[in-house]
């Protein structure tokens, strides 16, 4: 070989006989680098370098590529080992045996043993099977022994790597197992992972589900026996079931509340409930005022909370609001005439041994039973008015009173009342149940209430909803929002009677506002499908006719019911808002062809003045119609310097129907409230009734005016506002209808004293631009050595060119390195080719 | 031959008979007659039931008779030429083959003038049936006519046939809109819409003349039916379905016969929009006028007599002339004076309340776009928009806002509308003249849009989102009216009544407890339950 390979391999050899260590104490192999700073806490990895090492290192990886690159150059056949993984170098090279091995496997196996259910897998040794090699061994072994050495050394190795092999397989199995599992993968793990525990979850909540149901099933069951325990506390022995232990601790920890709530209840006097309830009434008014600006909701405005007098103000709530409704109709019917039935009712069950289970449940029991109830059920009290709670302690107190004097002499009062108390209880009973069900359909309801007086029908819906309130039983909650869309239902109906049963609607009112508060979101769909409903109808004729009629009764009804339930005066709410296009739809598509028309129309205008009395929103359609109205009542329809607005016309066939027939019918006419009903029908057989109705809908026509213009008096076009209005009155009106001409120059003097200059528009003002500082940015540097005064792209680009700049001079070291190799080795082959080196 | 006996016979058993076996009746008698000229009688049964009472049997014979006599004009068996009198036929010297054909034509004209009677007939059933039947008549002339000349240079059509049709459609006392309907389907072909489209001229000349400029609401309503159902080819290339299977037609007409088409639809248009019409009608011509008539007449700008004095009629029906004077005014270069004035005075509250109102304000920005205007103008019109959009509904402000807002932008001259700094401390009146017919005198730059101010207040959330702009100045994209212009109240309710998700309702703290009370007590005041 040559000189030049003779001394690399001297090299070579030394570097490989000698240990690092030795190489390294080796003072003529080290170079050191020098540093020229000590800095504390730095380490270095390049202090030392050995650059022997490090040459003859690269000389032998360019021998081992791009020497035999070199070689292989200008040749075109190759070998190429196509076997799995060859040139993988990532791969362990068990990893590669154990592909392999698996996929042979599979070839095999598809092939032949598709179909092979019952027979395992053959085992094999070196492709052979081991069955076969069993027979085949005893064949061999009876073979001549003259290869019996080959044949043990055969077996040795086979033995040998038999191990090896088995062993082979064996991690292969596990492996594949684990191979199984790997293959799954990290997602899919996690997956399960996370699925494993919403199971878990699951399977929790539904455990402390159970658990709470049973909880309140165990609290309804000890309602209804506690009550009998109170009375009975002397035959307490009585009670079955229970465990003593458990019925002890309970009417320990009872003691206990009422020990606590005792000194509470003294605690307010009527000044400081005064006081909290107008801060409450503060509050909500300022949230009101914050909705009708329409600024966001801060947070979802929760349904006002009641405290009541019980409120031990120790920040105790449980979260659920909506049943101190119920509570506050406890204060308003317990009071009256239903409260001597109750304490007859209560009188009765103390002396008649609790004779009917469903009294048990009256509402009135409820409240006495509340006063000793634990902890949960304090709540409920805790809503009941300050009335209702001083009037049922004082049952209380009485009670207690009465059973002492039931134990000392329990007979004589008992012969005293119990006949007439019997006889008044049966008179109660013929009269109203003291439970319902709740309706499942409308139809239910309206059988529930028909043949009933107006206010009982009001005491029916009141007790079902008492009776299904939702803290009672499960499914309560949907049943009773069901309830509250089948009242409305019901309202509708008794709106289009007739007669019309509005007195009964009235009563029904504070039901129906009861339950709205206890279900919001129930309420508002509810009322939103009607007004949807409505409002597609009316479209549907606008399209068809270009015109619609006026709004049957049942609608007005529903717009005033939508008024009393949810705020006018918010900014958007999901009610109020289509309620009000409502409005303003009716009193611009629908034309006025007779006094009804008028009528309803008028019943509009003043549910539109209630909708903005406090928000004093501009309603356009609201004045239209006004004026409109007050056309109507012009005799001389010529030269009127004012526009009329569609659905009203200047001229035509319905545009006389104000004006009166004869003026005579002024002198007697007085003011009286019109009767809804008139919206719907209206007999009006001779003129001086058809006059007085005309003078009344003037009436409330220029009372609406007179709002109207209090409303709006802050607009800056009042006065283009109201212009048509004011000559209406001044030039066409001013000479007729006595009655109302105070009304009307009132109106006119106050339209008149709206002062008609305004300054001009401008911008609102804007913060203004600062302008650019020219003073330098001083920035304190804190931390030396970083790059500064640059964002991190500019960073990171700057970091990357270095980066690239290195790596570049590197490659171009590698370059420059390789090609020296290349023609050392080149020089070489010359020299061998010439026999240079052959001496 | 003893044909009154057989026809007492025959007219006793369709007496008898029900319709179905009437109508069996006649076929058979049709098939007899054309078997055979012994049976030509029988032809007087058919005219007979044609004329019967009942509504099935009339129908089985204008059957019976279309077959009949299609089948003999085919055969040629009708006779050619100069029809001879009755009599004279029989003392004429004819040949008995002319007799029999002079026989058969005079039951033919006697059966079209039956049939041309039905088109009055109070049955629709009877009515259809009959024209149609007239139509295949008219096809049948059409390939076989009746005239006697060389046919083979001439090209031939039953005018006559064809005007008598059209004169009966257009009836002066009833509406005849369903069986206009059906005949579209036969003005599907251009010859037929050719000589009908001619007919329809002559006829309307004619009646109109003779009321002597009154209008006649009822024939005018079937004219329009009839011309509006017209659906003119659009190239000439289309021609290709005709009745009459004859390359005659093209020569008939000579020049190009789209040309032709253009100038008797025009003709025929002018002819009926010369006389006066009811306002409906003028409403209904103008909601058609730009897009199925102008495109088709070969000088739209005769229309400009018409659409002008549509345009000084006022309301609703000046706002759809509107479109066609734009489409003149665009298209065919005319010079329409004070036309920005006009449009200044069309401004009044009723334009936010018509059914037209998506198509005023399409157009009114339209011709608004221009931003050669001079800058009163504008200001006249936003001033002049904002002080009508104090009584207009909230579909309406949603479009007018927008609207206001861009002729600001597009002429920022306009911003001291909403904004003059230069008089912010004095307060004045505002100098706008509401009365003012012309835009220039009406000083509407000096003043503000203080009625924007006030919709601020405005009861829907948009509206007084819309409104708040003006607090601010103003972005200079420009808003894009054509979204709102078709949006209904509905809609507009079904923003709030469809949200997805509400967080929770605001309820009302005052707790109710009568029907009557709350919100001031308004309505508790004027009105009482009972």
């Amino acid at each position: 070989m040559g000189k030049a390979p003779k001394k690399r391999s001297l090299a070579d050899k030394v570097r490989k006989t000698k240990t690092t260590s030795e190489i390294k104490n080796n003072p003529f192999e080290v170079k050191i680098n020098r540093k020229k700073f000590d800095v504390l806490g730095r380490k270095s990895k390049h202090d030392v370098g050995l650059p022997g090492v490090s040459r003859s290192k690269a000389v032998n990886k360019r021998k081992e590529t791009l020497l035999k690159e070199y070689k292989q150059k200008n040749r075109c056949s190759k070998f190429i080992d196509r076997r799995f993984g060859e040139y993988d170098t990532k791969m362990a090279p068990e990893d590669k045996i154990l592909q392999r091995f698996t996929m042979e496997r599979q070839r095999v196996h598809e092939k032949k043993d598709v179909y092979n259910l019952n027979e395992e897998e053959e085992l094999t040794h070196y492709g052979q099977s081991l069955a076969e090699m069993e027979k085949f061994n005893d064949v061999v072994n009876s073979d001549d022994e003259s290869e019996e050495k080959g044949l043990l050394s055969a077996e040795l190795t086979a033995s040998h790597f038999g191990g090896g092999g088995g062993l082979l397989r064996k991690k292969a199995l596990g492996e594949e197992e684990e191979g199984g599992q790997r293959a799954k993968s990290r997602q899919e793990l996690i997956e399960e992972l996370i699925q494993k525990s919403k199971q878990e979850k699951r399977e929790r909540q539904v455990q402390r589900e159970e658990a709470q149901e049973l909880t309140e099933k165990l609290d309804q069951d000890w309602k209804n026996i506690q009550s009998l325990m109170v009375k009975k506390t002397p035959k307490a022995d009585k009670q079955e079931e229970k465990p003593k232990l458990e019925e002890y601790d309970m009417m320990v920890r009872e003691l206990g509340f009422e020990m606590k709530a005792q000194p509470s209840e003294k605690m307010k006097t009527p000044e400081e409930l005064a006081k909290e309830e107008r801060e409450k009434l503060q509050k909500l008014e300022a949230d009101r005022l914050r909705r009708m600006m329409g600024e966001e909701v801060v947070e979802g405005a929760q349904s006002q909370i009641h405290f009541s007098a019980d409120d031990l103000n120790d920040g105790f709530v449980l979260d659920k609001h909506d049943k101190k409704t119920l509570a506050y109709q406890d204060g308003k019917w317990n009071m009256g005439e239903e409260e001597e039935e109750e304490e007859e009712d209560e009188a009765e069950d103390e002396e008649g041994e609790g004779e009917s289970s469903e009294e048990q449940e009256s509402d009135a029991e409820e409240d006495k039973v509340e006063e000793e109830e634990e902890e949960e059920e304090e709540e409920e009290e805790e809503e009941g008015s300050g009335e209702d709670d001083g009037h049922s302690d004082l049952e209380s107190e009485q009670e207690s009173e009465n059973e002492e004097e039931e134990e000392a002499s329990p007979k004589p009062k008992k012969t005293l009342s119990k006949e007439e108390v019997k006889a008044q209880q049966e008179a109660a009973k013929a009269e109203l149940p003291y439970t319902f069900a709740a309706p499942e359909s409308y139809n239910d309801l309206k059988d529930m209430l028909r043949g009933h007086t107006s206010d009982n029908q009001r005491l029916i819906v009141a007790r079902t909803q008492k009776s299904n309130h939702p803290s009672l039983a499960v499914g309560n909650k949907l049943k009773l929002q069901k309830l509250f869309g089948f009242l409305l239902e019901y309202i509708g109906e008794l709106a289009t009677r007739s007669p019309p049963e509005l007195s009964t609607i009235d009563k029904l009112i504070p039901e129906v506002y009861a339950l709205c508060q206890m279900f919001p979101d129930a309420a508002c769909k509810a009322m939103q499908s009607i007004l949807g409903d409505a409002a597609h109808s009316m479209e549907e004729t606008l399209e068809v006719k270009g015109h619609a009629a006026f709004p049957t009764l049942d609608m007005l009804i529903y717009l005033k019911v939508t008024a009393l339930l949810f705020p006018t005066s918010d900014f958007r709410h999901p009610v109020t808002t289509p309620a009000l296009l409502f409005i303003s739809q009716a009193l611009t598509k629908c034309p006025v062809r007779s006094l009804q028309d008028l009528t309803s129309g008028l019943v509009l205008c003043s549910l539109g003045v209630e909708y903005v009395s406090f928000s004093k929103r501009f309603l356009p359609e609201l004045i239209n119609f006004l004026v409109g109205t007050l056309h109507l009542a012009v005799q001389d329809k010529a030269s009127l310097g004012y526009i009329v607005v569609p659905p009203f016309r200047a001229s035509g066939k319905y545009s006389d129907l104000l004006v009166l027939s004869s003026s005579e019918s002024c002198r007697s006419w007085s003011k009286k409230s019109l009767p809804l009903s008139a919206t719907q029908q209206l007999d009006l057989e001779n003129n001086p009734d058809r006059d007085t109705h005309r003078l009344t809908c003037l009436s409330t026509c220029l009372d609406l005016v007179k709002r109207c213009c209090l409303l709006y008096k802050d607009l800056p076009s009042f006065t283009h506002i109201f212009q048509p209005i004011r000559t209406l009155l001044s030039k066409h009106l001013s000479t007729q209808t006595l009655p109302l001409q105070e009304l009307s120059s009132e109106i006119v003097e106050a339209i008149s004293s709206m002062p008609v200059t305004q300054s001009a528009l401008v911008f609102d003002k804007r913060k203004p631009i600062p302008l650019k500082l020219l003073t330098p940015k001083i920035v304190e540097v804190l931390d030396y050595g970083k790059k500064r005064g640059s964002t991190r792209e500019e960073r990171e680009k700057e970091r990357l060119k270095h980066k690239y700049k290195r790596e570049f001079k590197g490659a171009l070291r590698e370059i420059r390195k390789d090609s020296r190799f290349l023609a050392r080795e080149k020089l070489n082959e010359v020299m061998n080719r010439c026999g240079y080196n052959s001496s | 031959m003893a044909p009154a006996k057989k026809r007492n016979v025959s007219s006793v058993k369709t007496a008898e008979k029900s319709a179905k076996k009437a109508k069996v009746d006649l076929s058979k008698t049709v098939e007899r007659i054309l078997e055979s000229r012994k049976h030509a009688n029988d032809v007087f049964d058919i005219l007979e039931s044609l004329q019967a009472e009942q509504e099935k049997e009339v129908i089985s014979a204008v059957a019976a008779c279309s077959e009949l006599f299609c089948a003999l004009l085919e055969r040629k068996e009708l006779f050619l030429g100069k029809l001879p009198g009755e009599e004279d036929a029989l003392s004429g010297g004819y040949s008995a083959e002319d007799k029999y054909r002079i026989f058969m034509r005079h039951r033919y004209t006697s059966c079209v003038e039956i049939l041309l009677e039905h088109l009055s007939h109070e049955q629709y059933d009877i009515k259809e049936s009959a024209m149609c039947c007239l139509m295949k008549f008219a096809a049948g002339e059409g390939l076989h006519p009746l005239e006697d000349l060389d046919w083979s240079e001439h090209y031939s059509f039953p005018r006559e046939l064809i005007q008598a049709l059209v004169d009966n459609l257009l009836s002066k006392a009833t509406d005849n809109s369903l069986l206009i309907s059906r005949f579209q389907e036969f003005l599907e072909m251009e010859d037929v819409r050719y000589y009908v489209m001619s007919s329809i001229r002559d006829n309307v000349g004619k009646v109109m003349d003779k009321s002597k400029g009154a209008v006649v609401p009822v024939y005018q309503n079937n004219v329009f039916t009839l011309m509006s159902s017209i659906s003119m080819p659009n190239q000439e290339s289309e021609l290709t379905n005709f009745m009459v299977k004859q390359e005659g037609f093209l020569n008939a007409i000579r020049s190009s016969a789209t040309q032709e088409h253009k100038r008797v639809f025009e003709r025929m248009w002018l002819g009926f929009l010369k006389y006066k019409l009811p306002n409906s009608m003028y409403k209904k011509v103008l909601v058609i006028l730009h897009d199925s008539i102008l495109p088709y007449m070969s000088k739209p700008t005769l229309m400009i007599d018409f659409l002008t004095a549509a345009y000084e009629i006022g309301g609703a029906i000046s706002l759809l002339a509107l479109n066609g004077l734009f489409v003149l005014i665009h298209q065919h270069n005319l010079d329409y004076p004070d036309f920005y004035k006009k449009l200044y005075n069309l401004l009044e509250p009723s334009v936010f309340h018509v059914k037209y109102r998506a198509r005023f304000f399409h157009l009114a920005n339209v011709f608004l776009s221009s931003s050669h205007l001079p800058v009163y103008l504008v200001a006249a019109f936003a001033k002049r928009l904002a002080r009508l959009a104090l009584t207009a509904p909230p579909t309406a402000l949603l479009i007018v806002l927008p609207f206001i807002y861009n002729l600001i932008r597009r002429h920022p001259s306009c911003r001291v509308l909403i904004h003059k700094p230069s008089a912010e401390d004095e307060p004045f009146e505002d100098p706008y003249l509401t009365d003012e017919e012309d835009p220039a005198q009406c000083r509407a730059l000096e003043s503000s849009l203080w009625e924007i101010k006030s919709l601020q207040k405005h009861y829907h959330p948009d509206v007084a989102k819309a409104a708040l702009l003006i607090n601010t100045p103003l972005s200079e994209q420009e808003d894009d009216i054509s979204e709102t212009l078709e949006v209904t109240t509905y809609e507009l309710m079904e923003k709030d009544l469809k949200q997805p998700e509400i967080k929770s309702v605001p309820l009302e703290f005052e707790t109710a407890t009568r029907l009557l009370k709350g919100g001031g007590d308004v309505l508790g005041q004027h009105f009482c339950l009972a």
